[in-house]
């Protein structure tokens, strides 16, 4: 049984961390591809449209990835976590029919018109399309993220034989972690696809791909990441004192904290080790901790001791995990900061001449090589986010309501082990192949051979492409 | 709330029948995008990219029908929705790797760097059948009450193959429908092969299902109902007999009513659908828990109900503009 539960974690695990990026991607590339679009209504400018025309088709493949990983999330409840839906399944259950009938029926259908209908419909109708697939993917995100917060911070139900029953819908879906945590997500999912339009786009610019298209798509990614990272930064804090608030062994567990303390030092590096509850090798800033949790350098910040029943198991989760994958989003978000408010203030310089800004020109070569290496860095931090959201509830599945191991299948081991297998492999096919494809696209999109022109617009000439 | 009486009563009743819909269309429309990707190794390349086209803008919408049905499983009978997907965990997940696999070779076909298309090709043929072969294999285990026995095996294997080939004629109709001159007539043949299998398919489960169980038997064979029954085979052999022979004759005279026999082999699988759902109302999984049993609690019900008043119409009304704005032949797919 035990065996059972550690690979039915592990397989949710994988399967949930597949899912997620590319979603993560959709949902704001949705939106951007508007932007493209509605800027190309406007202005009648060929660089917009042939920005869509690349990102359309980025855009249809995460998005195909994203369908059938997230079909078989679903299937997933079914097979490996039963009691979930048996002890929850009131609550959870609408909240996932409600994402079903409001979000994934209209980005599926209208992505069919957004992708394929460009001749076929008038073009008020194609943005419309445009529109509604952008708002479903956000629809998606909101009633998943409702449902994972309410995990998180359960309210607005009563237990009755063992069994949640909804009593005041309004407070499950705006639960108290539920804001924050959809606009963290949100938000990560905007710097994720800037930081991936910026690296590809750099490449291109890089392999000699030097179209106006290029140089839109990249400063546009450039500007939308320089705006947003302090906002995902403060709304991240935001999360984190709420955190404090609801889950307080959780935020123990991601700052290291084990005694009870005053004026907590931010710890830079250390070694948590779960055997002898303590650290190794720390280095930290003295108080910061208390500071950014309290706003008081002599705050108190709950140690992890508190969270031990009486008989010496802990109520806390492991806590290298947590601790580690904290450190890797808060340090992949200090670089996005670092990165995207220098690449704006090298494209502000001034050109020689004096005439103008100096705009992607004022990138230089090694700088570029640098944002290709960052094209992935969203994806970095939001799975570092949800390990540590996820791994910091352990051992609850919903807060204070039901553990995860309550909810575990009885399946046989071994059979979680060949599937587990199989999607491992699967996955790992899939996203290298993923990957190659959107750099082979780039290659190939600046060899100059598909540009898209827009068949019907007066001022575009006969050429096209196919989708492809 | 008790406006029409009971609530726990008509309240899973009613669920009931949502999912059997959605089960019912998603059949019906993945069904035939299914069946294209399992005759893609009859077609040649240009053909191939036809029958993508064909297919193409509506796929992903297919699908999400498995995904309502699922869910509603899921949120209206959560006891049933674990009884069943643990009991069938290992073809679930064969589906689902069928279901990545197509999923993604629809995409990367396309976009991957020519030398590699034949090798998507294949993976999106492999990809529709390893689902259709799961699927099948699914209802021979369900409709032989979820439990392991070789006998019950073997008839599973036989539905898997059944089903397939089922899914391949109603695909082959969606061509005709969808193409015209070479690949059409092509299909034509495809059809006139794949209605065998349906036949058979349709045959075997009629059978096997009273034989199973008693209970059902006596549904079936006891009098009056079995004068209410019997229009069920009559139509569905008038049906079989129709197709038989418009698919001798077509295609017709410009090319008129190419949706016939995809309309008719729909009508076909909800008159077989109905059948099997009469035999095994008011369970969910066969003979151990029925929809009262296993129903969620009815404020729970509620809420969905009151949201499924409105959405699905509006789902039927944006559907139907998908369809109407692709209707016609299929032609290349293009992004602008
Ligand atoms: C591009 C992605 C990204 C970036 C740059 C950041 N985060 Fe984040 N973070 C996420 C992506 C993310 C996420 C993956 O989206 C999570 C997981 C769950 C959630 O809502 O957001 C998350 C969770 C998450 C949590 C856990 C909340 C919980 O208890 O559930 C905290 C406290 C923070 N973040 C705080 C921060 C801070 C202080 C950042 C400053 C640099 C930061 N995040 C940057
Ligand atoms: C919003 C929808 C989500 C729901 C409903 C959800 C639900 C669950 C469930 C049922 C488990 C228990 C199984 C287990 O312990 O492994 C779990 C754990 C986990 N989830 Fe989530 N999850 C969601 C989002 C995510 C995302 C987006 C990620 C990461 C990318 C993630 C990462 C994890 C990890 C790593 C665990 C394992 C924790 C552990 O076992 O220690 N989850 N989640
Ligand atoms: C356990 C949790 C989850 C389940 C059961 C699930 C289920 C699904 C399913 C079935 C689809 C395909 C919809 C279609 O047929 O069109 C899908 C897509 C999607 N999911 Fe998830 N999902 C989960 C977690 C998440 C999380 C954590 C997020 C984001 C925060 C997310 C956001 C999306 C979005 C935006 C889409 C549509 C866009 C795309 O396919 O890329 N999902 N999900």
């Amino acid at each position: 049984m035990m065996e059972t539960l550690l690979l039915s974690r592990i397989q949710f695990a994988a399967n949930i961390s597949f899912h997620i990026l590319f979603p993560t991607i959709t949902i704001a590339l949705g939106w951007v591809l508007l932007y493209f679009r509605l800027r190309y209504n406007r202005s009648g400018e060929a660089r917009w449209m042939e920005a869509y025309g690349f990102w359309v088709k980025v855009f249809a493949l995460s998005f195909a990835m994203g369908v059938v990983s997230g079909i078989t999330m679903s299937f997933q409840f079914g097979t490996n976590w039963p009691g979930f839906m048996e002890i929850v399944g009131n609550i959870a259950g609408p909240l996932l029919a409600y994402e079903v009938m409001t979000a994934f029926f209209l980005e599926a259908v209208f992505l069919g018109i957004m992708l394929f209908g460009f001749s076929k419909v008038p073009r008020w109708l194609h943005t419309t399309a445009t529109a509604l697939v952008a708002f479903g993917t956000t629809m998606s995100t909101f009633w998943i993220i409702v449902l994972n917060s309410w995990m998180h911070t359960p309210q607005g139900f009563e237990m009755i034989d063992g069994v949640a029953h909804a009593t005041d819908w309004w407070a499950i879906i705006f639960n108290p972690s539920m804001p924050y945590r959809f606009f963290h997500m949100m938000l990560a999912s905007f710097l994720t696809v800037s930081f991936l339009i910026a690296g590809v786009s750099a490449f291109r610019w890089l392999i000699g791909g030097r179209t106006q298209g290029v140089r839109a798509a990249l400063t546009t990614s450039l500007w939308v990441a320089a705006l947003l990272i302090p906002v995902q930064i403060f709304v991240g804090d935001m999360h984190g004192l709420n955190t404090k608030e609801y889950q307080p062994a959780k935020v123990a567990a991601m700052e290291g904290v084990w005694e009870t303390e005053r004026g907590a030092p931010l710890l830079l590096f250390a070694l948590p080790d779960d055997e002898a509850r303590e650290n190794h090798y720390e280095l930290g800033i003295p108080g910061l901790a208390s500071f950014i949790l309290t706003h008081e350098w002599d705050g108190e910040v709950k140690g992890l001791n508190e969270f031990v029943a009486e008989d010496g198991t802990p109520l806390h989760p492991r806590v290298a995990p947590v601790f580690w994958s904290f450190r890797v989003m808060v340090g992949t978000g200090v670089l996005m900061l670092l990165v995207s408010w220098a690449s704006v203030a090298l494209m502000l310089r001034r050109k020689s001449d004096g005439e103008g800004r100096r705009g992607v020109e004022g990138l230089p070569k090694i700088w570029l090589f640098g944002l290709v290496g960052m094209t992935f860095s969203g994806w970095l931090a939001t799975l570092a986010g949800w390990y540590t959201t996820e791994i910091g509830r352990q051992p609850w599945l919903v807060q204070g309501v039901m553990t995860t191991k309550e909810a575990v299948a009885d399946v046989p081991a071994p059979m979680v082990l060949s599937t587990l297998i199989a999607y491992l492999v699967v996955y790992a096919i899939l996203l290298g192949a993923y990957i190659t494809v959107i750099f082979y696209l780039a290659r190939k999109a600046s060899r100059g051979e598909p540009v898209m022109e827009p068949r019907r617009a007066p001022e575009a000439t006969a050429k096209s492409i196919p989708a492809e | 709330m008790d406006l029409f009486g009971d609530p726990a009563q008509w309240l899973p009743f009613t669920f009931a029948g949502l999912m059997g819909l959605s089960i019912l269309i998603y059949v019906i429309l993945d069904g035939y995008d299914l069946g294209v990707g399992v005759l893609f190794p009859f077609a040649d390349d240009a053909e191939k990219d036809r029958m993508i086209a064909s297919i193409g803008p509506f796929w992903d919408a297919n699908e999400t029908w498995l995904v309502l049905a699922v869910g509603l499983l899921l949120v209206a009978f959560p006891a049933a929705h674990g009884e069943i997907l643990t009991a069938l965990y290992l073809p679930v997940a064969i589906m689902l790797i069928g279901l990545i696999m197509r999923g993604v070779a629809f995409e990367f076909r396309a976009k991957a760097p020519a030398p590699y298309k034949p090798l998507w090709n294949n993976v999106f043929f492999t990809g529709s059948l390893l689902t259709s072969l799961a699927q099948g294999f699914m209802l021979g285990m369900y409709v032989m009450g979820l439990d392991y026995t070789w006998g019950h095996f073997a008839f599973a294997l036989l539905t898997s193959v059944f089903l397939t080939v089922g899914y391949s004629f109603i695909g082959a109709t969606w061509v005709i429908y969808k193409t015209d001159e070479h690949l059409q007539r092509k299909a034509i043949g495809w059809a006139k092969g794949g209605i065998w299998g349906l036949v058979l398919g349709i045959a075997a489960i009629s059978l096997a299902t009273p034989y199973v169980s008693p209970r059902i038997f006596d549904k079936w064979f006891s009098f009056p109902q079995i004068l209410l029954l019997a229009p069920l085979p009559i139509v569905s052999g008038a049906l079989v007999l129709a197709l038989w022979t418009m698919l001798r004759r077509m295609p017709f005279l410009n090319d008129r009513m190419s949706w016939l026999p995809f309309a008719t082999a729909s009508a076909l699988w909800t008159l077989a659908y109905s059948g099997m759902a009469y035999s095994f109302y008011p369970y969910v999984v066969p003979d151990k828990m029925t929809i009262y049993e296993s129903a969620s609690a009815p404020e729970s019900l509620w809420i969905i109900l009151l949201g499924t008043c409105i959405v699905l119409p509006t789902i039927a009304a944006y559907t139907f503009l998908a369809y109407y704005i692709f209707r016609g032949k299929a032609t290349e797919l293009r992004y602008d």
